[in-house]
């Protein structure tokens, strides 16, 4: 087994050149040998795995077509229902909750298309993280440096997949918990379009922000995973009732005809010379020339992150009455710190939402596509707890994702994408499309990769 | 008062009228984020918005 893609395991189960219970006894002795030090994983469904991989493989012997994802292991972050387990949520209190009684849409939708399910991924509690550091687990490593982060709070996963355990994981996003583990962790992610992915079967976070979405190492994966994922779902209120549009086929046509623009002013400011070095690169691999400013995006990331505060509390408030000592510190004292934050100023951020989605729906009016760093730095070393951003000492955990909130606050599709250099640590760029036009942003992943601009790099030590 | 007074006795008001019980080592923490929050909301309550002005979920009955 080497950094092999789902698309390259799928293809062989289907020829019957390997056996989905090969595939998975290799996925299950890798996550043996090399999860003692990541800590990616929460809980290891080997027995399924196994089960599945057996059905896998007896409905191809008996000539049946073979899915897309046919023999795939993956991996969903911890707050995914799993049949038979409970859902924690990176939580110490949900340990207590009964097992859930099925799983997930999306664990549903992927093992329709032949991928196997391995296990549960480590989070940042709550999902109110973007390190990956959880004080119940311990930290999920980054496999480039094991003494930095993953990134959060899809921590478990940047590092399953980045880390080769797995080729593709699924994990949440409300203000960047795709996009900064898959930077951190340099590997590709996808955040759909807010209400492309069914969330039914999760445990949420903020409701207005919350995405699901995959990350792999490479964007054909990203695509077989998100075509077999989408559609509408009764069971999720927010979930778009617009019929499945399938991007894998449309990979192929990359940048042609598509207007390109970098992100300027506040998605420049406070980035780090990797950040800049790596947009630049992408840029220029794209022909982007043009500099475009997205408005109000300081804004926008104060309006996001007042709604994360006050709705993340009133999710847990009842819990934090009952039982705040058993909450990670950090995310504890945010949560009451927005119980208190006055509703006024959430429906304000709620109007203000709508007025920057007129004003950035008016920009892709000009482009296609925006470009803008995923990070404004590196993975940092792991406890860190401040880091200079713009010149300024600034607290890190909730300044990690200053780039990535404007974006996900009105639900835009994005791909980040891994910047390898040499030597060194990878850091992602983020591929911004118009609402629906995942098409547009994979297509251009796909062809920055093609061109090896972007590449998920093996870290040292993956197989 | 200062911002630090009025902070700890909104936090002091709000949590008990809300019920919760919290603990003199959590103070600093809780009023760093609650000062950073009302300041990202003070910067969102700047915007000028018309009185029409539609919050960003509809509900649709």
């Amino acid at each position: 087994m080497s950094f092999e893609t789902a698309a390259e395991l799928a293809a062989a189960v289907a020829a019957r050149k390997r056996s989905a219970g090969e595939i998975v006894a290799a996925a299950l002795a890798r996550i043996e040998r090399h999860d003692k030090i990541l800590n990616a994983f929460t809980a290891v469904t080997a027995e399924r795995a196994r089960a599945k991989a057996e059905a896998v493989d007896a409905a191809i012997a008996a000539g049946q077509p073979a899915g897309p994802l046919a023999g795939v292991p993956f991996a969903v972050k911890n707050l995914i229902d799993i049949a038979g387990l409970p859902t924690l949520a990176g939580s110490k209190i949900n340990r207590e909750h009964s097992p859930a009684t099925a799983d997930a849409t999306l664990i549903a939708r992927l093992e329709a298309a032949g991928a196997i399910l391995v296990g549960a991924l480590n989070m940042g509690e709550y999902a109110y993280d973007f390190t990956g550091e959880n004080y119940h687990d311990g930290p999920s490593r980054n496999p480039h440096d094991t003494t930095r982060m993953s990134g959060g709070s899809s921590g478990g996963s940047g590092s399953a997949v980045g880390g080769g355990l797995v080729p593709l994981a699924l994990g949440s996003d409300t203000n960047g918990s795709i996009r900064v583990p898959s930077s951190f962790c340099g590997i590709f992610g996808l955040k759909p379009t807010y209400g492309r992915l069914t969330r039914a079967g999760s445990f949420p976070f903020v409701s207005s922000l919350d995405h699901l979405g995959p990350f792999a190492r490479n964007t054909l994966d990203l695509a077989l995973a998100y075509d077999a994922m989408q559609g509408p779902d009764p069971h999720d209120p927010g979930c778009a009732d617009r019929p499945a549009k399938p991007v894998t086929a449309l990979l192929g046509h990359g940048a042609a005809g598509l207007r390109i623009a970098k992100a300027g002013g506040y998605f420049r400011a406070g980035a780090s010379a990797e950040a800049l070095s790596a947009l630049d690169a992408v840029g220029a691999a794209l022909g982007a020339a043009r500099e475009v400013e997205i408005p109000e995006a300081a804004r926008a990331r104060a309006a996001a992150y007042v709604i994360t505060t006050s709705e993340g509390a009133a999710l847990h408030l009842d819990r934090l009455r009952t039982r705040a000592g058993d909450f990670d510190p950090d995310v504890r004292d945010r949560l009451i710190a927005g119980a208190l934050v006055p509703g006024s100023a959430v429906t304000q951020a709620q109007k203000f939402r709508r007025w920057y989605r007129d004003a950035v729906l008016q920009l892709f009016e000009e482009v296609d596509a925006i470009l803008a760093p995923a990070t404004p730095c590196v993975a940092p070393p792991i406890g860190q707890k401040t880091f200079v951003l713009d010149g300024k000492e600034m607290p890190l955990r909730p300044n990690i994702g200053i780039y990535t909130q404007p974006i996900s606050f009105i639900g835009l599709p994005v791909v980040a994408v891994p910047v390898a250099p040499a030597q060194g640590l990878p850091i992602g760029v983020q591929i911004i499309a118009a609402p629906w036009r995942e098409d547009v942003a994979l297509r251009l992943s796909h062809q920055l990769e093609t061109e090896g601009i972007v590449r998920a790099k093996p870290a040292p030590g993956a197989e | 008062m200062s911002d630090t007074d009025d902070l700890d006795a909104f936090i002091d008001a709000g949590a008990r009228l809300l019920g919760i019980a919290t603990r003199p080592e959590w103070r600093d923490a809780i009023r760093l984020h609650l000062a950073v929050s009302l300041a990202h909301a003070r910067i969102v309550g700047e915007f000028p918005l018309a009185d029409e002005a539609e919050p960003a979920p509809v509900f649709k009955a």
